[in-house]
């Protein structure tokens, strides 16, 4: 049994000195499943109490009992004992640290035992031994290995230590041919950003940023930040804290300097006024159409072609509100409106003046139209020439059927209808006047019909069909035919009766064409909004791709005598440009564009329908979707 | 055809370069010692021209070294010594498990070390090089030496960072060669002009660092260990270069002044010198005592092919940074105990001025605050106790400001508790086109001479008033023409005035508009890059000024209705 230091009797008491269950410091779980919970003093067993608490109990208990708190449930006997005040103050006294004898002086002063003072007496009695006076002979041993290792030359004395870090003057023989070759592969890192005003502790007041801004910079990535911290404000120098990401930044910066890759990239350095193309100035290029001037207003729906007489007196359109009308150029008057039964999909003037008459196509039908307009010698004569046809003895079978038409129609001022099997899209004549090409909206091979006006015969060119046709033109000068279909444009000869050339315009996909009067040279516009111009002797590539235009283009036209050529285009302008062709072979056309003539306003996302140039003055004619001509002079 | 087969990839650029892993093969590292041996050589990856040809065809992300630098590496001493030390550590661990403390003590004797003074030589042929990339040497020693002697890494290094931080502090001041200093959010920016050579640190700000657990400090500690080294030799040099004694030795004169009774109150023996020249308040000895003042005129020669005029510019230039070095001249500092005495000690030693501080703040005071020829004290409390009549009582930014502006500012914008003019960043330079912020505007007029004008901004004001006034005037004139007009029914034909400016102006924004059409592609693409940036800088700058504005009208309306209130 230990016996317990305690001066006070009572808690050992309590603890060892009564004790009536003798089973020892054993846990009483092991006597759970028994009616006792241990022997006492006679070794008789005691018994648990027949009921114990509940929670009722000890609720009602520490309600009722003024002792409760100071009632403590000695499981060894599972009784309550309730303590003492005595007991309760040392539980009090141990509690807040203190000692349990009250009594104890814990500050009392300390006795060295082992003083510093040389005593005389010695601390023990013992007698001194022997080892301590005599040599130790195993020392000794020890010695002389030592004296016969040094003599043998295996311990050596020690090496003087070098003090490390002895600065001297490293580069006091500089040379300049200590420089490797591999100094001339370095790529030096890049320095550390210098910092911006943003960076002040104390920065100006546009530098802060705004509550949205900042909201802003906390949503983005670390990386995409353009500052990588915030900026902030400070009255005073003594407020600033520290930045807590000092250490972060200083390691990122390690780890750039050698773990990122390098590269040696020049940065160009160029004047952005050095990129721009030295053209000549429009101003020299002069003439060219540079300002709106006429607005022939009359149509109801849009205007899909335009057609100037050759003597540029008159001017021809077609709309789809199923009229073509025919106007003064230089007055805007429209002379003449002429119902025909569908939208007009194309117009042509006759390019013969000594013949007066349009050409018109709509639906299936191709009509040949005298307006009248012309000298009546000329017009009159017009008639004659066509009334002149004699059936030919043997009938020939068509592909389209030729029509005189009947009175009323013919006091309209039609001349001869062409119905064909499908609808036309396109028309044009050959420059002499005399052929008609026409363009069927077809997927088979008669694709493209030439009818010859004076024998009223028509003619399928082509035995296969090569890709939609878009559209057709007569060169001016030479037997050749063009037939652009969606990606190409194909050159045959009329006479040899075979494929001279195809042109590969690189674009989705061709919309109109034109040829230059020299004939050699042809531009296209497509839908894509480019124009390639391709100069025949050159190649079958373009010889230029202009996108000047932000849509589709939808006309483009070459100048009979000034070299110009101007474009339409779905943005609603007109783009003139310059393309001057020289009779030297060896020198390529200069283009350069010279005005953007804007006027049309969009409807249902078209612009400019058309673009037609007058014969002889440097004027552009654009019909638009918006149901009008305009003359740009 | 004759000749083997040419096979892919064993020729060009593919063997040019060599991935890591295999580098680390060659040189037989672990990828450590192979991390450390890169820090130390300088080694970095290369990003080859055409990564898919050096990847021998696969596009998977890779690093490349040129192999040139792995072959170099091979011959590398310090390698011979990791392994060196590797053994020795394998050797310590089985001696310590042994428990044979002897022999732990011998081989602690003899632990391998090595030297870096050929690593820097090699890496730095000419002094020049060194000087180029001190930027990130001395920033790190900064960090360095501020970091608290526990844990993180060696005493020994923080202290000889603190010893070369030190040196390079006194040079700075030795040579008066600093130019700029910026008082950041993250830390003090401090730049200075070595030999012709634009030397910019950083030095955080005076706490104790949070140290955060997701940086390697091993990486930092190599770097380090490379950094002392270097800056080492080049304080060495740079002493010498200014015929200063290295190790740097105090001045006996002002050593003699600096003598206090107390010393050993501040530090250890072993240390106290070491605090004394980091006190930054006495001059250095020098090897051969030279005449107190040796700025002897001399004589200029123009460089061949400089004309006089240039000559002239470059007289002038030298002059104002003459004047900007003695900047403080003349005046006498004192630090209350509030603001950071390092840094304004530095600043103002390092321009002429003289400094001091409570003697209870620090070793190396020279006098005291009751001294009546201190011309200036620096306070960074809204309020002083006990003022003087004699000196001006600034805040420290003003100290800060004059350097950056090169000339003693007014000391009115400065006085304690005053809110303070904002720091600019010396190191801007507005190109035309940047934003100016107004206040730096003020001191350049403030640097040419010109004087303030006292509060323009409401005389515009009432100008602008009365501007708008007339305009009211005028058009009531014009409404009366308007009226006579109608009643008379016939008005003149007016000639229609064609403004040629204008009309030239839009004939020549048509032809370059046209030209741009014309443009070749490539060229489009470059031009519309470069005028891209160009128009965010200058939507930057709108944006910044118009923020200003906003900013300077709420401040006026704020004044205006204290005003009214009072």
């Amino acid at each position: 049994m230990v016996k317990f230091l305690g001066s006070s009797r009572t808690p050992a008491a309590f603890l060892h000195g009564d004790i009536r269950n003798t089973v020892g410091n054993v846990p009483m779980e092991w006597y759970q499943d028994y009616p006792h919970i241990g022997y006492d003093l006679e070794g008789k067993k005691i018994f648990k109490p027949i009921r114990n608490k509940d929670e009722l109990d000890e609720f009602l208990d520490k309600m009722e009992n003024p002792d409760y708190w100071r009632t403590v449930h000695d499981k060894m006997t599972s009784t309550d004992i309730r303590l003492t005040d005595e007991q309760i103050s040392l539980v009090h006294r141990l509690q807040s640290g203190q000692f349990g004898d009250v009594n104890f002086n814990e500050y009392e002063p300390y006795i060295d035992f082992f003083s510093g003072e040389t005593m005389i007496h010695p601390v023990t009695n013992r007698p001194q031994d022997k080892r301590s006076f005599i040599p130790s002979l195993i020392e000794k041993e020890k010695v002389s290995k030592m004296v016969h290792a040094i003599k043998m030359g295996w311990i050596k004395p020690r090496k003087p230590k070098e003090s490390d870090l002895q600065f001297y003057d490293l580069w006091a023989k500089e040379d300049p041919n200590a420089i490797l070759g591999r100094h001339k592969m370095h790529v030096p890192a890049p320095k550390m950003k210098l910092p911006g005003h943003e960076e002040s502790y104390n920065p100006p007041p546009e530098y802060l940023l705004t509550e949205e801004e900042r909201l802003a910079w906390e949503q983005q990535d670390p990386e995409d930040r353009k500052l990588s911290f915030l900026p902030q404000k400070f009255s005073c120098l003594r407020s600033v804290p520290a930045y807590s990401r000092f250490i972060h930044e200083r390691f990122e910066r390690c780890l750039d300097l050698y773990l990122c890759p390098r590269q040696r990239k020049m940065r160009v350095n160029v004047d952005p006024e050095d990129l721009i193309p030295k053209l000549p100035k429009p101003r020299d290029l002069q003439p060219f159409p540079t300002i709106q001037s006429l607005i022939y207003r009359g149509h109801s729906s849009l205007v899909r072609c335009i057609s100037l007489s050759p003597s540029g007196q008159w001017l021809a359109s077609g709309s789809d509100d199923c009229t073509v009308r025919l106007w003064e150029v230089s007055t805007g008057r429209c002379m003449k409106t002429v119902e025909v039964g569908g939208a007009v999909r194309s117009i042509v003037w006759n390019p013969n003046p000594a013949i007066c008459l349009v050409a018109v196509c709509f639906n299936e039908t191709v009509v040949l139209l005298n307006p009248y307009l012309a000298d009546k010698l000329v017009y009159n004569a017009t008639d004659q020439l066509i009334a002149s046809y004699v059936e030919p003895e043997e009938e020939r079978p068509q592909p389209v059927q030729w029509q005189v038409p009947e009175i009323e129609d013919s006091d309209k001022g039609f001349r001869l209808i062409i119905t064909h099997p499908k609808s036309v899209k396109q028309v044009t004549w050959h420059s002499k006047g005399d052929y008609l090409a026409s363009v069927l909206s077809d997927n088979s091979n008669m694709q493209v019909l030439i009818h010859q006006v004076s024998k009223r015969r028509s003619q399928n060119p082509f035995r296969k069909n090569k890709g939609l046709v878009q559209c057709v033109s007569f060169h001016p000068i030479r037997p050749y035919f063009f037939v652009a279909s969606q990606r190409c444009v194909r050159v045959y000869n009329l006479i040899k009766q075979e494929l001279m050339k195809k042109l590969m315009a690189n674009c989705k996909w061709i919309s109109s064409m034109a040829i230059h009067p020299g004939g050699d040279n042809v531009i296209c516009g497509s839908y894509d909004s480019r124009l390639s111009w391709f100069d025949l002797d050159l190649s079958t590539k373009p010889y230029k791709v202009l996108r000047h235009h932000k849509k589709a283009l939808r006309g483009v036209a070459f100048h009979k005598n000034y070299p110009l050529f101007a474009s339409g285009s779905d943005d609603g302008s007109v783009i003139v440009c310059h393309g001057m062709v020289y009779n030297d072979l060896l020198q390529n056309p200069l283009i350069v564009p010279v005005k953007v003539l804007k006027g049309h306003t969009l409807t249902h996302n078209l612009g400019v329908l058309d673009v037609a140039f007058h014969p002889t003055q440097p004027w552009v004619f654009s019909s638009g979707a918006d149901a009008t001509i305009r003359l740009f002079t | 055809m004759g000749g083997q087969q040419q096979k892919k990839y064993e020729r060009g650029s593919a063997t040019n370069y060599i991935t890591r892993n295999k580098a680390r093969k060659k040189l037989s590292l672990s990828l450590a010692d192979f991390r450390r041996l890169c820090i130390l050589k300088g080694i970095y990856p290369h990003e080859p021209k055409h990564k898919k040809k050096v990847n021998k065809g696969s596009t998977a992300p890779r690093t490349f070294y040129l192999l040139k630098d792995i072959r170099f590496l091979l011959h590398e001493p310090i390698v011979g010594k990791f392994r060196e030390y590797k053994i020795f550590v394998r050797k310590l661990r089985k001696a310590y498990g042994k428990g044979e403390w002897a022999g732990v003590q011998r081989l602690r004797e003899n632990k391998p070390s090595y030297k870096l003074d050929h690593v820097v030589k090699e890496r730095y042929p000419t002094f020049i090089d060194a000087i180029r990339d001190m930027d990130d040497a001395l920033s790190m020693c900064f960090l360095f030496s501020t970091f608290a002697r526990t844990g993180k890494c060696h005493v020994q290094t923080i202290q000889l960072c603190r010893r070369l931080c030190v040196e390079w502090m006194n040079y700075v001041i030795a040579s008066r060669s600093l130019r700029k200093v910026f008082l950041s959010i993250k830390g003090i920016y401090y730049q200075a002009d070595v030999l012709g050579q634009l030397v910019t640190w950083l030095v955080p700000y005076q706490f104790a660092h949070n140290h955060p657990t997701d940086v390697d400090y091993r990486v930092m500690a190599t770097f380090t260990e490379f950094y002392t080294t270097l800056l080492g030799f080049i304080n060495f040099r740079l002493y010498h270069s200014i015929n200063l004694a290295y190790p740097p030795k105090l001045h006996s004169k002002s050593e003699t002044e600096l003598k206090t009774e107390h010393e050993e109150d501040y530090a250890m023996e072993s240390e106290s010198y070491l605090e004394k020249l980091s006190a930054l308040s006495a001059t250095l000895s020098r090897v051969i005592s030279a005449p107190e003042d040796e700025d002897a005129e001399l004589d200029h020669f123009p460089a061949e092919g400089e004309d006089a005029e240039a000559l002239q510019v470059r007289e002038k230039q030298q002059k104002g940074l003459d004047a900007q070095k003695r900047l403080f001249e003349g005046l006498k500092f004192f630090l209350s105990r509030e603001v950071p005495r390092e840094p304004l000690a530095f600043v103002i030693r390092c321009f002429g001025g003289q400094v001091s501080w409570d003697q209870s703040l620090c070793m190396g005071s020279t006098y005291n605050a009751t001294d009546e020829t201190i011309t200036h004290q620096v306070v960074d409390r809204p309020n002083v106790d006990k003022k003087y009549i004699n000196r001006y009582y600034v805040q420290p930014q003003w100290v800060f400001d004059c350097v950056n502006g090169k000339m003693l500012l007014p000391v009115e914008d400065y006085f304690p508790g005053v809110t303070l003019p904002p720091h600019l960043s010396p190191f801007m330079e507005e190109k035309d086109g940047d934003y100016v912020p107004p206040e730096k505007l003020k001191l350049m007029a403030l640097q040419r001479g010109e004087k303030p004008e006292e509060e323009p901004e409401e005389e515009e004001e009432e100008e602008g008033d009365e501007a708008n006034a007339d305009e009211d005037y005028d058009d009531d004139e014009e409404e009366m023409d308007n009226k006579e007009a109608v009643s008379v029914m016939v008005t003149p034909g007016k000639v229609k005035a064609e403004n040629k400016m204008r009309l030239e102006y839009e004939e020549k924004a048509e032809e370059k508009h046209l030209a741009i059409m014309m443009m070749k592609k490539k060229e489009k693409y470059l031009y519309d890059k470069i005028m891209f940036g160009k128009r965010r800088t200058v939507r930057e700058a709108n944006k910044l000024a118009a923020k200003r504005k906003a900013h300077d009208e709420t401040l006026k309306a704020n004044k205006k209705k204290k005003g009214k209130k009072d």
